[in-house]
């Protein structure tokens, strides 16, 4: 691979994100443009700014290794991804934009008047936020030394600087077009070496899977691994209702006009995602056939232009895919880093915008010093695994905070601590201390599907033995979270305390 | 909660908050289920005349200078819904057990298919085999024709849900 065009790749790409955030400076001036871009972004960009956001290192480098490596089990992860937003859009969407919280913390404190509750949440807001940081700086360092022979912390080193800068200087307002603008060119990064590579296979003669390989890697549940069924049942628990509680996902719909306009926008994200996880799972068996040695790495989007199409042309793809996949670290850590910044810098710090720049550092350092430390495991895995914990903590407090009155703050944190709690916990002696195996190690490295039920129980139990403790004003909060904003209707005071 | 009643109007808007609040259980019934529905302009004006019928017996009693009232609630119902009236809360509920109840369709219908599928290939091995233009089902659904179909299902969502808040919204205005 010839390491000049890798380089230029990423340097473009580093140096247009820059440029776009710099040109959206001159927009943001006060600490409401820096939170949510003074809500003047339309439909398309804003879908776009989510997808951009969204589609991190595990989507564009993770799905495929997973994929060749484990085969068709692994189908579930995109489709998962995906239909999270179906599920977030039948179930949240409308309210949340309605209730006018930034965040998930604002959101608990709207609806459970309880800065004890706000606390908590910013809490696991932080902790999703670095646990899913972590393995794109690990991708970006594995990159950048496949591509430039870089050692392996240069790679997110060079992703978190860029990130920091750009949210202290530019905000959300930038982070928006950024975004958008990083959501097509990992598409196009994507799409147009498949094309040439799908060439190549019919060129080839279109070999198929050998033999083995097509009666047990192509099939589901075919293979030899343990707890198959479990493992694909909480992966899809996981990934449908973790997506409605990751952070960087929620800040976006505040973005929107209005109530409306979130689903709208919503519907346009299932497209725009629907079309571009048609890709990796393509990659992930031309990888099989092709590189089928690259089994258990992330490499194989990088690896299969060069070696299927190689010459000159096999270099400028893959400097391509290289810049798509650099537009995903930027992409996804941008928006991880605003939302932890926000809650560090609002119920932290002191609130401002110098508390957003200076928590900002804080955020992109924390995991970048995990990145260094932890063991390397796939980046969907890890990725999965943060999906997990918002699935157990922030899926309950948002499914039964918008639909059931009846939830009291105490039962709200005795079900964000349960379950999110032992989803952590699941988290950390998987990665500190697994692979564990059996029983046991299939329950901790997919923990949704024994997490999930634990928090909703516990939040609904917890707030039926507490009813004394209803928020007062719940019933304002729920003209607030459902009535369409053209109704002119008394929806209650309450304003995100970040305005 | 306190709320200041609206200038002008002064005391006399409480009185028939609770004349109101008294006898709204036998209309409740009807009214809340209305959003529902979808064909709901040609049954407006029913609705509105079988509720001036059900008024009619009660225009009898009525003695005070308020016959000179008009027949339709002067009350808009967002402000039973500002003041929490027990009306205004079942306008409310109603509103957000229709939503409820969309979603957990919407929901059920994918917890189903999703949840289905696995079990599915699992239980019907052959399955696993059958070719949908060369490609193994599993591939083809998967990687392929789910991702149209959260799609459309999510289209079909977007519909309902803003009829069913364009139909709240008209009942909640008629009543002005």
């Amino acid at each position: 691979m010839n390491t000049a065009y890798g380089m230029t790749a990423v340097v473009l790409v580093v140096l247009a994100a820059v440029l776009i955030g710099a040109f959206g400076i001159r927009l943001s001036r006060t600490t409401s443009d820096f939170y949510v871009a003074s809500r003047t972004v339309s439909p398309l960009w804003n879908a776009s700014a989510i997808g951009g956001e969204y589609l991190s290192a595990a989507s564009f480098l993770g799905i495929a290794g997973l994929i060749l490596t484990y085969g068709a089990d692994m189908l579930w992860l995109p489709v998962g991804w995906t239909g999270g937003y179906l599920v977030l859009l039948v179930l949240v969407s409308a309210p949340l934009r309605r209730s006018g919280a930034y965040t998930l913390p604002d959101f608990a404190e709207a609806r459970l008047e309880s800065m004890a509750v706000r606390r908590m949440a910013g809490v696991l807001v932080v902790l999703i936020g670095w646990l899913y940081l972590m393995p794109q700086f690990q991708s970006a360092g594995l990159v950048l030394r496949a591509i430039t022979g870089a050692p392996e912390w240069a790679g997110g080193l060079l992703v978190a600087a860029v990130v920091a800068v750009n949210v202290m200087s530019g905000g959300m307002r930038s982070i928006t077009f950024v975004q958008a603008f990083q959501y097509w060119l990992k598409l196009t990064a994507l799409a147009v070496p498949l094309i040439f590579l799908l060439l190549a296979w019919r060129g080839g003669g279109a070999p198929g899977l050998n033999a083995r390989d097509a009666a047990v890697w192509a099939l589901p549940l075919a293979g030899d691994r343990e707890y198959g069924l479990y493992s694909t049942y909480s992966l899809i628990l996981a990934t449908f209702l973790g997506t409605m509680g990751l952070p960087h996902v929620l800040v976006r719909f505040y973005t929107n006009p209005d109530g409306r306009a979130a689903r709208r926008t919503t519907l346009v994200v299932l497209s725009l995602l629907g079309a571009f996880y048609l890709l990796p799972a393509v990659y992930g068996a031309l990888g099989r056939i092709y590189v089928p040695e690259l089994e258990g790495s992330d490499t194989v989007v990088l690896a299969l232009p060069g070696h299927l199409i190689g010459g000159v042309a096999g270099d400028l793809l893959t400097a391509l895919v290289t810049a798509g996949a650099f537009a995903a670290f930027l992409s996804t850590s941008s928006g991880l880093t605003v939302s932890v910044a926000g809650v560090i810098g609002q119920d932290i710090l002191k609130g401002g915008v110098r508390s957003f720049r200076a928590a900002a550092v804080l955020a992109v350092i924390v995991p970048l010093a995990l990145a260094a430390a932890a063991r390397s495991l796939p980046v969907a895995d890890v990725v999965g695994l943060a999906f997990a914990v918002a699935a157990s903590s922030f899926c309950p407090l948002l499914v039964l905070g918008i639909w059931w009155r009846r939830l009291t703050p105490a039962g709200a944190m005795a079900g964000l601590l349960a379950g999110g709690g032992l989803a952590c916990l699941a988290v950390l002696m998987t990665i500190g201390g697994g692979p564990h195996s059996g029983l046991l190690g299939a329950l901790l490295a997919q923990p949704a599907a024994w997490t999930v039920p634990i928090a909703f129980l516990v939040m609904v139990v917890v707030s039926l033995l507490t009813p004394s403790r209803i928020p007062p004003n719940v019933a304002r909060t729920m003209v607030r979270l459902h009535t369409p904003e053209t109704l002119d209707l008394d929806r209650g005071d309450w304003r995100p305390r970040s305005s | 909660m306190s709320r200041v009643p609206e200038p002008g109007q002064g005391g006399e808007p409480r009185r028939w908050i609770g004349d109101r609040s008294r006898r709204e259980p036998e209309r409740s019934r009807k009214e809340p289920e209305r959003p529902r529905r979808d064909a709901d302009r040609p049954s407006r004006r029913d609705a509105d005349r079988s509720r001036r019928e059900s008024e009619r017996p009660r225009r009898e009693v009525v003695t005070s200078p308020r016959t000179l009232a008009p027949r339709h609630p002067r009350y808009p119902v967002t402000r039973e819904i500002d003041e929490q009236t027990r009306l205004g809360e079942i306008y409310m509920r109603s509103l957000i057990r229709t939503q409820f109840r969309l979603a957990l369709f919407v929901c059920t219908v994918l917890g189903c298919v999703v949840g289905g599928l696995p079990l599915l290939f699992l239980l019907v091995p052959d399955l696993r085999a059958v070719r949908l233009l060369g490609i193994p089902l599993p591939w083809a659904v998967l990687a392929g024709l789910i991702y149209p179909a959260f799609v459309a299902g999510a289209w079909l969502y977007v519909r309902q849900a803003e009829r069913n808040e364009r139909h709240f919204a008209e009942l909640v205005d008629r009543a002005r």
